[in-house]
């Protein structure tokens, strides 16, 4: 498949050579080689991870995209599938894991509870979406998303990386990009880029207990 | 069933005439005791009347009485029915004396009382907080505790129709996020949890008169590729050798119970799938089974065949796709799972076209199954059973169990003794590799499993290779009773009564146990009679298989740790739930 | 046991794999790849050899029960106009177990009692657990379960509220994805008009 979408138009090739010569820019040919060999880092949460290895296996077969291993170690993976739901005890760790990723990175998030807390979005420990904290590229909605409909969301990613150009994407420009900070566990998840508004809330809440009668619930 | 707990009542309540008092609550059933009796009561249930396997412990928080209760079932090894021992205290200050030293099985389940309910456990010997993390706020499952995505005590919603006005739950909450704090919180005074608690848990060797190595603590998980989902395990090393070891888990903890109080009894069908992803089918029968034994309803011929069918078609899947991950552990990457997934793919096609999903079926309802299985699925199935999944195991087997790295790795390591995997309130293959012959579909029999003709495969050494060749043998089994399924189904009604969304449970408490794949899965529901249940606890195998981890892995070596937890064959929806 | 036979029977089983492979492209010729005859053969319970469905040029078909996100029946009326089925009485919404559809009842403007057409009616996308709940006690088949899959998008805030128009789709497009089922449904709902009419009949 590859040759013909790489060449610009406008460049007339003579036929007998269109085999073994492509004339197309940089942007063109980095994405190309990019959305051809993502590498997935080995990283399953819960139900969806199951699906996850179902599509890495021999009846769809993800390595016919060029994800041919699946890496255990942040370092050498540059995709994120987030395959699963994601609790506040494991965001941490999350973060953690996209920090140490190398540049280029994607993140997709496969399923209803890493896209925004799925079924169990009501409870207490789970994060409503894995995109409060780290930046996603792709959404899979589905509980859980078939082998194939993971697979579309590989290609939807492929034709993401396609449209990417070197002079915007974050990872080339001149400051180099923050690392996330990691949240921590405290009576409940804590996000260092919001203790200003925790405190807030949490005085006007104190201020409201004192003023008002005995007996109100904390919880909202 | 009922005729051996009355047999026993009266002998229990002979014993200790003073001290027991049977639960005469309409719709309960068993002995309450006082929290001061239970450790006398307990030691002689184990040692003088034979129920020397304690199955769940579990507590039920009772807000309009003000009464918290913990709830125990025991049972024996030998088969029978359960004994349901209760004990009541205050609400506000919950102690229950803790049955760990007697029943060690009981570690990680006091634990989880105490983190999601509050109930203090005297003496338990490790009691941190197990599936939330050390310093979280409140314990949820306490009927009084909101959540801050909290919308209503149950559902339906009343916001969802005739008014419906669409929303997002951050939008309504100040943090625009699931997240609430104790009033005047101040986050930068807080220091957050270390690991020292749980690190000074550990047992160290003494090695003072020995050469001066040190004992490292090492870290794997939660994101390790051994640890089949986000496992945490905490090993002390002497050089390779394993000294201690502990779980860590609660990093896939859902609120399934919380959710599943809030949900109507039909509600929580779907919400069951997720629990053990890999078998859903049996997790549906389960909480089938004790719903139906509040409600008092028989599901029809036809229907407990193709219960029976689905369940064991299940029971296959889970354990080659366990073999293959235990060889993924063992260093075989992928190419065993790649052979065991094909034949996953082909059952999961017979799921995906019975149910309509592969993986999360929603199948069962109360009192019958969903649809009925189609004649060409029917076909499939037949194929599958007579000549496919037999042919395939075998050349697994030849594939597999005499491969001398898969022998030397796994012959004599990880052992678990029968009289400790009973102490340990093992179940399921972990349990039966260690001799102790005890299946819940034999023990107990439920559904229709009395009629087929199967037996228990039990083996003796304990270790992981035992705990494999377990697996091959119950695969059989499964066929065994799939090819007798296949000849005798019926045909008839698939469900009884009519199709209900809004179904009518009496008051009462019920315990639906199957032995699925992974162990003996029950289902602890209480009604009050309203729509949806009082208490929805979950006795997952796997959680409770884990308590015996440690044991198995003191004194082997670091490798075999990862291959040992794959032989547990843990799935950490259903631990963490 | 002779030390090393196992791994060679391990490789021997590979190996035969492998071939396998090769004696069912001969076997079976062109129509093995890139057809539904092919495809239908490499999931049967008789394959042997290559296992993989190469998606997306070749799509596994899901039968007909398979359950993805919910959608909306109208029927087409005379004029091509939408005609939902759905009466908006709620019960998808009361069913669902993680609670991800929201309806807006229709009030008749001038009496203001509720019209048997929802005004507004939302899903979740990113809530919904495909559980089936929904299409399965709809007493006006009026929900069903979509056999798409294909959905995944870039931006969740603005694509995964999924609203009525969105979630409409024709009965021609029930009928092609779930035959049996829409048969099924228009036969019931046929001898019911009959019975209906029948009722009437002496009366009038």
């Amino acid at each position: 498949m590859g040759t013909e979408s790489l060449n610009s138009p406008g460049y007339d090739i003579p036929p007998e050579m269109q085999s073994q010569v492509a004339i197309t820019t940089l942007d063109k040919i980095y994405n190309w080689s990019r959305k051809n060999s993502l590498w997935p880092m080995m990283f399953g949460l819960a139900c969806c991870a199951i699906e996850m290895i179902g599509t890495a296996a021999s009846r769809f077969d993800f390595s016919r995209f060029g994800m041919e291993v699946m890496r255990p170690s942040p370092r050498q993976a540059d995709l994120m599938i987030v395959s699963g739901t994601v609790t506040k005890k494991m965001i941490p760790q999350i973060v953690r894991l996209y920090n140490q990723m190398p540049e280029p990175r994607y993140v997709i998030a496969m399923g209803a509870c890493a896209s925004g807390g799925g079924p169990f979005k009501e409870g207490y420990t789970v994060v409503a979406g894995v995109d409060k904290f780290i930046p996603v590229d792709v959404y899979i909605p589905g509980c859980p998303p078939t082998p194939q409909a993971l697979l579309h969301g590989f290609i939807t990613l492929m034709k993401k990386i396609e449209t990417q150009s070197l002079r915007s994407v974050p990872w080339y420009q001149k400051t180099p990009g923050e690392p996330i900070p990691i949240p921590i566990l405290g009576p409940d998840l804590m996000d260092p880029r919001k203790f200003d508004l925790i405190k807030q809330v949490c005085s006007q809440r104190e201020e409201q207990r004192n003023t008002e009668p005995e007996g109100e619930s904390t919880h909202e | 069933m009922s005729e051996q707990v009355g047999v026993q009542s009266s002998s229990l309540t002979e014993r200790f005439p003073e001290i027991i008092l049977p639960d005469s609550r309409t719709g309960y059933s068993g002995f309450l005791v006082k929290p001061e009796n239970l450790v006398v009561v307990a030691q002689a249930l184990r040692d003088e009347m034979g129920y020397d396997y304690l199955s769940s412990v579990t507590g039920v928080d009772y807000l309009p009485e003000n009464k918290m209760e913990v709830v125990y079932h025991f049972y024996r090894t030998i088969g029978g029915g359960a004994l349901v021992l209760k004990t009541q205290v205050d609400r506000e200050n919950p102690v229950v004396p803790s049955l760990t030293p007697l029943f060690p099985g009981a570690e990680f389940q006091e634990r989880e009382a105490w983190d999601l309910l509050g109930i203090r456990f005297a003496n338990h010997p490790d009691l941190r907080r197990i599936l939330t993390w050390e310093g979280f706020h409140g314990h949820p499952l306490r009927k009084d505790w909101k959540e801050p995505f909290f919308e209503e005590e149950a559902k339906p919603f009343k916001s969802r129709w005739p008014e419906g006005h669409v929303y997002r739950a951050e939008d309504k909450n100040p943090f625009h996020d699931n997240l609430q704090y104790p009033a005047g919180f101040d986050p930068e005074q807080w220091s957050p949890e270390t690991d020292e608690l749980l690190y000074a848990g550990l047992k160290r060797v003494d090695k003072s008169d020995d050469l001066l190595t040190e004992q490292v603590v090492v870290n794997l998980g939660p994101q390790h590729p051994s640890t089949h989902g986000v496992f945490r395990m905490v090993v002390v090393l002497d050089g390779e050798t394993v000294v201690d070891l502990k779980p860590i888990m609660g990093y896939l903890h859902r609120n399934h119970e919380k959710i599943g109080e809030r949900n109507t009894f039909l509600q929580n069908m779907p919400f069951t799938d997720r629990l053990d992803y890999v078998c859903s089918m049996s997790n549906n029968f389960g909480y089938a089974l004790a719903v139906e034994k509040l409600m008092g309803i028989q599901p029809p011929e036809r229907a407990e065949y193709i219960r029976v069918m689905m369940a064991e078609l299940t029971r296959f899947l889970n354990h080659i796709f366990s073999i293959g991950f235990l060889l993924n552990d063992l260093g075989a990457f992928f190419t065993p799972m790649l052979y065991a997934l094909e034949e996953r793919e082909l059952i999961l096609d017979v799921f995906e076209a019975v149910s309509g999903s592969r993986m999360m079926c929603n199948y069962f309802r109360f009192g019958g199954v969903a649809r009925d299985i189609p004649v060409e699925v029917m076909e499939k199935i037949r194929k599958l059973v007579f000549d496919r999944l037999p042919r395939k195991l075998d050349e697994m087997d030849y594939f597999i169990t005499n491969n001398e790295i898969v022998r030397g790795r796994c012959e004599g390591v990880g052992v678990l003794t029968a009289e400790r995997a009973i102490a340990l309130s093992a179940s399921g293959p972990v349990l039966r590799a260690s001799g102790v012959a005890y299946d819940v579909r034999r023990a107990d029999p439920y559904s229709i499993y009395d009629r087929f003709e199967f037996d228990i495969p039990v083996r003796y050494n304990g270790d992981i290779y035992d705990r494999y060749l377990l697996r091959l043998e119950e695969m059989r089994q499964s066929l065994r009773i799939l090819r007798q399924v296949l000849k005798d189904i019926p045909d008839g009604p698939i469900l009884s009564g009519k199709p209900q969304y809004q179904v009518r449970v009496p008051a009462g408490e019920s315990y639906g146990r199957v032995e699925g794949p992974k162990g003996e899965l029950g289902f602890y529901v209480v009604s009050n009679g309203k729509p949806n249940p009082w208490r929805y606890h979950v006795r997952a195998p796997t959680f409770i298989n884990l308590t015996s981890l440690a044991e198995m892995c003191r004194g082997q070596k670091i490798a075999d740790v990862v291959t040992i937890l794959g032989s547990i064959d843990i799935v950490l929806g259903e631990v963490d739930r | 046991m002779i030390t090393g036979s196992g791994i060679l029977r391990g490789l021997w089983t590979t190996f035969r794999h492998f071939i396998k492979t090769y004696l069912e492209d001969l076997r079976s010729g062109k129509k093995r790849y890139f057809t539904t005859e092919g495809i239908e053969l490499r999931r049967s319970p008789d394959v042997e050899g290559i296992f993989t469905i190469q998606y997306p040029e070749e799509k596994l078909p899901v039968p007909e029960e398979f359950r993805y996100i919910p959608f909306l029946v109208y029927d087409e009326g005379d004029n091509g106009e939408k005609e939902i089925r759905c009466t908006s009485c709620g019960i998808c919404a009361k069913v669902c177990p993680p609670q991800c559809i929201w309806i807006v009842r229709t009030n008749d403007p001038v009496t203001g009692k509720p019209i048997p057409q929802p005004k507004e009616f939302y899903i979740d996308v990113d809530i919904c657990m495909n559980c089936g709940f929904c299409a399965e006690f709809c007493p006006f088949d009026a929900i069903k379960m979509d056999h798409d899959y294909e959905i995944a998008s870039y931006d969740r805030f603005k694509e995964h509220i999924f609203d009525l128009e969105r979630l409409s789709k024709p009965a021609s497009y029930y009928a092609q994805i779930r035959p049996t089922n829409f048969m099924r449904e228009e036969a019931a709902r046929a001898e019911k008009e009959a019975q209906k009419a029948a009722a009437r009949k002496p009366a009038s």
